[in-house]
């Protein structure tokens, strides 16, 4: 009997291209199936045979020299010479350069900015995986917003806002203290079917990156601000629950 | 230079040979050079080596080497259940695993050189090869039966390549 998940995610496993869930639902599969895991033991032996075998040839010495031969030769432009019209052209090359740098700053900063938004999506994912973990979720377990709330005084600068949302499907399940890009935010559980949905609350600071949804490895997140915090929600539920509760955190 | 191993190790092993190698992969170093405007910032490793990955098709079908041409669709399927014995394989010297490599279809030696060899990750060979990255994954898979089942095949007497 050849398992169906031999062809696929036992070669992502084996290189190394699988998240976190996806390669601990594979072990746990991995523990039950005597066919995976021969085949994972033929790949893996494959490859010892390969890296043993040193197959990998490095270019020769011949080549190096041809290479410094020919390469320089080929970058370097054909003199020009000049006259009084080239140097209009030379002005008017230098404008060019001069508009396409800021042009290429403008897009760098732009670029950054998005990078640095991915990179905060990422911690938020990261921080929200790390929550699913056995024993992680909650340190005060509570549906009752007036036990969570007061659970945070002493251990944080701040009063987040709890709220408890059963009514709209959104029961509170508990809460923690998490540490984000080296800043300590709640954590607020909610349940929502059966997914979890991270909530992470923290001050809002100058130059917070994160705004707007977005979706990472399968994860979507939503951040939006209130009264002085940023509010990140994050789940492998729907986006569109995450706005829901969103508008919910947002009605007065 | 810059990647130079893994350009020319790349080319030796689409090619089957050494001296192909040199010169494919001095072709792909300059017309990398002539078009580095093309080059937008990223993996530059990536970029070469899919220049030089097109080299090599290039010089292939020039040489009217045509069965390397199979596409990935059309290339012939070892048996779909692996017997014990391959999946139980020996140790195998450098010799019958180059011979084992250098038999399967161009694609498939590219992928899992690039995989093996250079340590490329899923997203570097479907850049390289430019196909979907659910493609390489499948492919690779392939290669890597294939080269099993190469290797269980008995040596013919007299066969090796000279290089």
């Amino acid at each position: 009997m050849t398992c169906e998940l031999t062809q696929t995610r036992l070669h992502a496993y084996f290189d190394g291209e699988m998240d976190a869930i996806g390669a601990a639902e594979f072990e746990r599969h991995l523990e039950a199936c005597p066919d995976c895991e021969m085949r994972l033991a033929a790949e893996e032996k494959l490859r010892a045979a390969l890296s043993g075998a040193q197959l990998y040839e490095r270019a020769p010495e011949s080549l190096r020299k041809k290479l410094q031969i020919s390469l320089p030769k080929a970058a370097v432009p054909p003199p020009v010479s000049r006259s009084r019209a080239e140097s209009w052209r030379w002005l008017a090359i230098a404008a060019t350069v001069v508009l396409a740098t800021l042009l290429g700053w403008q897009y760098l900063r732009s670029l950054n900015r998005f990078s640095q938004q991915q990179a905060m999506a990422a911690l938020i994912v990261d921080a929200h995986l790390r929550s699913l973990q056995p024993g992680h979720l909650e340190d005060v377990i509570s549906t009752d917003q007036h036990t969570v709330k007061p659970w945070f005084d002493g251990k944080i600068d701040f009063a987040p806002p709890v709220r408890d949302f059963a009514n709209n499907g959104f029961p509170l399940m508990g809460g923690r203290l998490d540490v984000i890009d080296g800043r300590t935010a709640a954590a607020l559980v909610y349940g929502r079917r059966k997914h979890i949905v991270n909530v992470f609350v923290a001050k809002t600071q100058p130059g917070d990156s994160l705004n707007g949804s977005g979706e990472l490895q399968g994860y979507h997140w939503v951040a939006w601000q209130q009264n002085g915090f940023t509010f990140t929600a994050v789940s492998d539920t729907a986006s569109a629950d995450l706005d829901q509760l969103k508008q919910l955190s947002l009605a007065p | 230079m810059p990647h130079r191993d893994a350009a020319y190790n790349l080319a030796r092993w689409i090619l089957r040979g050494r001296a192909q190698a040199e010169d494919v992969t001095q072709e792909a170093f300059l017309r990398a050079y002539r078009s580095f405007g093309g080059f937008q910032s990223g993996n530059a490793r990536a970029w070469l080596l899919q220049i030089v990955r097109n080299c090599c098709f290039t010089w292939l079908q020039q040489n009217h080497v045509a069965e390397e041409m199979t596409e990935f669709d059309e290339l012939t399927m070892p048996p779909k259940t692996e017997n014990p014995e391959s999946l139980a394989m020996a140790s195998y010297d450098r010799e019958r695993l180059q011979r084992a490599l250098e038999d399967l279809p161009a694609h498939f030696r590219e992928i899992l050189v690039l995989r093996e060899l250079e340590g490329c990750s899923y997203k570097e060979i479907a850049a390289i090869t430019t196909r979907p990255i659910g493609t390489v994954m499948s492919a690779l898979a392939r290669a890597r039966q294939q080269l099993r089942f190469l290797l269980t095949e008995p040596v013919p007497k007299g066969a090796g390549r000279d290089l």
